[in-house]
């Protein structure tokens, strides 16, 4: 197996070289192929959940067990040395010394990046506020190229909170790899981070801002739907955005035949359920595909 | 008509020139002198040939460490740091952004580690004196003047 990610942290998109992002792909679909060897038996993976999940969580859970290593770790932070005022560092420093590897979620955007300063343990970001979900962004790359083949300039939609979404902004940098043409659907309030924009600029990436999907969908080789969170609205507002973004099998019908429909889930009221039975629904593709990548993942980190 | 100086003379200390207007009481809380005891003389929106206006900060019986430095090179990339002795300037060097700035300046985001334990770590970037600085934690990106220093 490949030493390139060997003892590495996986925090951002950004730190990925594109060998090492094809180097977790190429050993996902071996993965998805074929049975792996146990390659974690008898290393402990620490699942520090301090923010509930439930995709995320089971995922990992399903990758360290399908590879014969052990679990240790909590959901949510009631029970936690947090309460009694411990820091994060500290609480890193502690479970450093029990597991071979740490996979944190946390509600602070920089928590992974900073589990990762006081480590010497290999740490996975799992989700950092709003900020970067990097095994989400890799497992929906790869149901992508699974689905379609070459990405190389093919259109994508990301649509909904492009904001606060952030698989959308791990994601969005994967796809200027593929020098992808990206059309960003959402209302003004929920667009992508400026940031994020001016280093798509930087790359030469192709991108547009549109206030509704129906201006977009004929064009599209990709369609990312993503939540719109209710509690960010007032309700004639919240109205008003789910006609626009509330994606319904009467708008599938002047789509390309080779669409591919995405979603991280957990979903809101923006796929309708009659579109699951589609050709075009991926989303429960990417949450199988999802340990394929994070077995892949694993096993790199800690390739002895 | 004679010329006279806008800011008098020191005999030992350093000379900050070049420092763009509005910018020198930023570096002075930085710098820490305003609670110390040696003696600052700071003139403001000076006339410049290459700034329009300028700033300028003397501080008497002080030498800049090279981190010092960078921490001006901030808020001033252009400026000048002379060092005088004996009323005459011993070195000059030109002030140049560092790729890095630790445990001086907070991140914004208030979503941010930063915000709950550890100390500001900043990447750098420049184009056309337009500095930027990115959170090493949460990646954001924010403009020079959005930034706050560590209040000690």
């Amino acid at each position: 197996m490949s030493k390139v990610l060997n003892k590495k942290d996986i925090i951002s998109i950004r730190d990925l070289s594109e060998i090492e992002i094809k180097t977790i792909l190429n050993l996902a679909k071996k993965f998805k192929k074929k049975l792996p060897k146990k390659y974690l038996l008898n290393k402990i993976i620490a699942h520090c959940f301090f923010e509930p999940s439930t995709r995320t969580r089971l995922s990992f859970e399903t990758a360290t067990l399908r590879l014969g290593g052990q679990i240790i770790g909590f959901s949510g932070s009631k029970n936690l040395s947090i309460k009694k005022g411990e820091n994060l560092q500290d609480t890193i420093k502690t479970i450093s010394c029990y597991a071979d590897l740490i996979i944190i979620r946390h509600s602070l955007e920089g928590s992974a990046r900073l589990a990762a300063e006081v480590s010497d343990k290999p740490i996975i970001n799992a989700g950092d506020g709003a900020n970067q979900h990097p095994t989400q962004a890799l497992s929906d790359l790869f149901t992508l190229q699974e689905a379609q083949g070459d990405l190389e300039g093919l259109s994508i939609a990301f649509v909904g909170d492009l904001k606060y979404g952030r698989t959308v902004h791990s994601l969005v940098q994967l796809c200027a790899l593929f020098n992808m043409r990206l059309f960003l659907v959402s209302p003004s309030i929920l667009g992508l981070p400026e940031i994020i924009c001016d280093e798509l600029k930087h790359k030469g990436i192709r991108f547009s801002f549109h206030a509704n999907l129906d201006e977009v969908i004929s064009k599209i080789d990709i369609l990312y739907m993503t939540r719109l969170q209710q509690e960010r609205f007032t309700q004639s507002e919240h109205q008003l955005f789910e006609k626009q973004y509330i994606l319904t099998l009467d708008k599938l019908k002047k789509v390309k035949s080779n669409l591919n429909i995405l979603h991280p889930l957990p979903r809101g009221l923006e796929i309708d359920k009659t579109i699951d039975e589609t050709p075009y629904a991926l989303y429960f593709k990417q949450v199988t595909n999802a340990i394929y990548v994070r077995q892949a993942v694993l096993s790199l980190l800690l390739e002895k | 008509m004679s010329k006279t100086r806008s800011v008098s003379a020191i005999e030992n200390g350093v000379v900050i020139d070049h420092i763009p207007a509005g910018q020198s009481l930023k570096i002075i809380r930085l710098l820490h002198v305003v609670n110390s005891k040696q003696r600052v003389t700071l003139g403001l929106n000076l006339r410049s040939t290459s700034l329009k206006l300028k700033d300028l900060i003397k501080i008497e019986n002080r030498l800049l460490t090279p981190q010092e430095i960078d921490h001006v090179a901030i808020f001033a990339p252009g400026a000048t740091i002379s060092r005088i002795e004996n009323f005459k300037v011993s070195i000059k060097i030109n002030c140049e952004l560092p790729k890095t700035i630790r445990d001086v300046l907070v991140c914004p985001n208030l979503n941010c580690i930063n915000h709950v334990e550890s100390k500001g770590y900043f990447k750098l970037e420049s184009s056309s004196n337009h500095v930027k600085l990115r959170c090493f934690y949460c990646e954001k990106q924010f403009d020079r003047d959005q930034v706050e220093e560590i209040c000690l």
